[in-house]
């Protein structure tokens, strides 16, 4: 791969085309991914390219449709399901986290079940309370997934032929608002994707800004916003929800003294409440001002554009939460 | 172990700075002794222990503002072990080391859960970091100045501490006396505000809260300064006895016949006191008063009321007052008679129940025998709490003072049981 000029979801339709091409036993599965073209657009012209066979439109049917994913990744073929968005992936929760997760262990390590599931996730564009949801941390919970969420061109282009290589569940979350962003992912950039690791995005010293998906490109204005005054913010984007890159997380955490998680789901019992545990357990002794995190209200996501954006993160919220640290 | 507080000293007070320590960990300390010297708002004042024992640890460093019922020290009582962690050490071990001596287990229960509250509640807020390295650099981290979030201690502030702690340290070491200038400095810039702020606050408590009523009595002054005219004949100045201090002692006995008089009203209640401690109002030359006590005055002979009460003015003004004599008294007498204001109707100091006045012994027209004659005369009066005590004993009190500065001779003799009620002499 060399330099050149992506968006997210062309990232994202190369790696479903180069994962075709590359594998007879991959096929995409899900609803309008095939004459439809993908609701985000992701899967426009493999129709025609793979044909019905290989790019197979579902009815509305979660339940039904992933469990036939999860039985044709039994049967030995490398299925790439994706559900619309994460808000339908709960009429799916059953297969996903009974059958999928827990098969290997269930069976005493006598089948495998190498499915990824792709899913968009979060808020943004007006699409009211049961379209806006950020449930990724629900299936990070999960023991026996491993859950993805690429927040760069380069890693929407190299996450999911490597989430194919995994002998067990993936799930892959894409954030709604990260569609249209665009890169130039260089080939060191590509060379160095994998799918267990945090990546420090940005290097700082006074504070470690911590997030993944929709909130990384956030986060990075804050730190620009931040940087402006004279704050040095390092911005840690975590890639994988589960299992979480510790290591990177608390190296940071260890150089810079103060951290500020963000994260899109509803702060109770979320994925930033681990992240802060995990810091309090291991790091609590490096820390020199309590810790703090951006989430969204806890609130139905509103319809409204400025109740929506209001019960978001922003730039300016995670600004706010960094200065009352220091 | 003992815990060794900061105790009231005065109503008005909630807090203090310590100044400076007298003692350090492993001196005996006895009943009584100067261990401290405390700023109040109103002055410095040398902090008593109660306790005999042995100074375990000093908690408060000189210079830091803490609220009354502060653990300054730790104390062990005379026998008792050096515990072998430092008292932050948890409170379950604590308590597991006094079952083990033998202890009740309800007194461990009892005790240990107090001072473990009383820790956690006085702990300022240090940031996880900055206390291991304050542990590193051998900082006491709670008294480093905090500019963190909410208000806490950061790496930073531990840092920095260091290196203004180190820069003047050379400094005084070059300059032998600069310690104990430095430990003065810390009182005095902005006492005169703090002590009127003090005075409003007990003088408007005093004002929303007692009921006072007030009475006044003409009192003959003739006999008792003829006395006191004897008295000091042929005595050098050092040794001459005022009337001031036969007033107190006047005061003081009268007192004891009327005991609604002297002693506290808290929560709701009076309580007497047995003994008399005359909170003697002292002005201060830069402006602001105190009241602090002259103890036992009804047992004292008029020799030492004197002495002691020339040293308390003394050491009022010079600002070295005893804990115990800013929290004893047990009711306030003011004295105007060197203004020669003829009387004085006072404000009582809660949670005192009444305050005398004593105006100046002036001639003054007096009516003896039908005739009208001049005499030295003394106007007294009385301020009293109306929920202690009614107007009725009020005017026996004022009644029995009146009688007493007729026989200066056995009212300077007596201790408090001398002269009985009723007594002709």
């Amino acid at each position: 791969m060399t330099t050149r000029h992506l968006t997210y979801r062309e990232a994202m339709h190369e790696a479903l085309r180069e994962a075709l091409q590359a594998d007879p036993r991959v096929f995409l599965m899900g609803e309008d991914v095939g004459r439809y073209g993908g609701t985000y657009a992701v899967s426009k012209g493999l129709l025609d390219e793979f044909g019905p066979e290989r790019i197979r439109d579902t009815p509305l049917s979660e339940l039904g449709f992933v469990g036939a994913g999860i039985g044709a990744a039994l049967g030995g073929m490398r299925p790439i399901v994706e559900v619309m968005t994460v808000n339908f992936s709960l009429l799916a929760l059953d297969p996903i986290v009974n059958t999928a997760a827990m098969l290997h262990h269930m069976s005493g390590g006598q089948f495998s079940v190498p499915i990824v599931i792709r899913m968009a996730t979060g808020a943004g564009r007006q699409v009211a309370a049961q379209h806006s949801n950020s449930f990724e941390g629900w299936y990070a919970h999960v023991p026996g997934l491993r859950v993805l969420a690429p927040a760069t061109v380069a890693d929407a282009r190299g996450m999911l032929a490597l989430a194919l290589t995994d002998p067990d569940p993936v799930l892959i979350f894409e954030h709604v608002q990260l569609y249209n962003t665009e890169g130039e992912p260089s080939d060191e950039e590509a060379s160095a994707i994998d799918i267990y690791s945090a990546r420090v995005r940005r290097t700082g010293t006074d504070v470690s800004l911590i997030t993944y998906g929709g909130c990384l490109p956030k986060a990075l204005a804050a730190a620009d916003e931040l940087a402006a005054q004279g704050i040095a913010a390092e911005v840690i984007d975590l890639r994988v929800l589960r299992p979480l890159d510790d290591a990177t997380v608390l190296a940071s955490v260890r150089k810079c003294h103060r951290a500020v998680v963000i994260d899109e789901g509803w702060r109770s019992g979320s994925l930033a409440a681990e992240l802060m545990a995990r810091i309090s357990e291991q790091s609590f002794f490096d820390l020199d001002a309590p810790l703090a995190r951006v989430c969204s209200e806890e609130v139905p996501i509103p319809y409204a554009y400025h109740l929506e954006q209001a019960a978001l993160p922003q730039v300016s919220k995670i600004v706010a939460a960094v200065k009352a640290l220091l | 172990m003992i815990e060794f507080k900061l105790p009231s000293l005065g109503a008005d007070m909630e807090e203090g700075t310590l100044l400076s320590w007298q003692v350090q960990p492993g001196d005996s300390v006895k009943r009584g002794q100067v261990v401290a010297v405390v700023d109040t708002s109103k002055a410095a004042v040398d902090v008593e222990i109660w306790h005999d024992g042995v100074v375990h640890e000093l908690l408060v460093q000189p210079g830091d503002k803490v609220p009354v019922g502060a653990v300054l020290a730790t104390l062990l009582a005379v026998g008792e072990e050096a515990p072998a962690r430092r008292p932050e050490a948890a409170p379950a071990a604590l308590a597991q080391a006094v079952n083990a001596a033998g202890a009740p287990p309800a007194r461990a229960t009892e005790r240990v859960p107090e001072s473990g509250i009383i820790a956690v509640a006085a702990r300022p807020p240090v940031s996880p970091l900055a206390r291991r390295r304050a542990r590193e650099l051998g900082v006491d981290p709670d008294h480093v100045h905090g500019t963190g979030a909410q208000g806490s201690v950061t790496l930073a502030d531990i840092e920095a501490s260091v290196r203004v702690a180190s820069a003047p340290a050379r400094v005084i070491a070059a300059t032998a006396t600069a310690a104990p200038v430095a430990v003065t400095a810390v009182a005095t810039p902005d006492r005169q505000s703090a002590m009127r702020q003090a005075i409003a606050a007990a003088m408007s408590r005093s004002k929303r809260e007692i009921p006072h009523y007030y009475l006044s009595e003409l009192i003959p002054m003739a006999r008792a300064l003829d006395w006191l005219q004897q008295f000091n004949a042929g005595r050098p100045i050092t040794e001459r006895v005022l009337s001031a201090a036969l007033l107190l002692k006047a005061v003081a006995i009268a007192l004891q016949r009327v005991p609604e008089l002297n002693g506290f009203y808290r929560e709701g209640q009076f309580e007497p006191s047995a003994a008399v401690h005359a909170g003697v109002a002292i002005s201060l030359r830069d402006g602001g008063l105190l009241a602090p006590a002259l103890h036992d005055v009804a047992t004292k002979p008029i020799e030492q009321l004197m002495r002691e009460l020339a040293d308390l003015v003394k050491r009022a003004r010079v600002g070295s007052l005893r804990s115990s004599e800013m929290s004893d008294p047990t009711i306030t007498i003011t004295n105007l008679g060197e203004q020669s204001v003829m009387s004085v109707l006072g404000v009582i100091y809660p949670p005192q129940v009444a305050l005398v006045g004593l105006g100046g012994i002036d001639q003054r027209p007096w009516v003896e025998d039908g005739k009208v004659c001049a005499r030295p005369l003394l106007c007294a009066t009385l301020a009293a709490d109306h929920r202690a005590s009614d107007g009725h004993r009020g005017a026996l009190f004022l009644a029995e003072l009146r009688d007493l500065l007729q026989q200066p001779q056995a009212l300077a003799a007596a201790d408090s049981k001398a002269i009985k009620p009723g007594d002709p002499t």
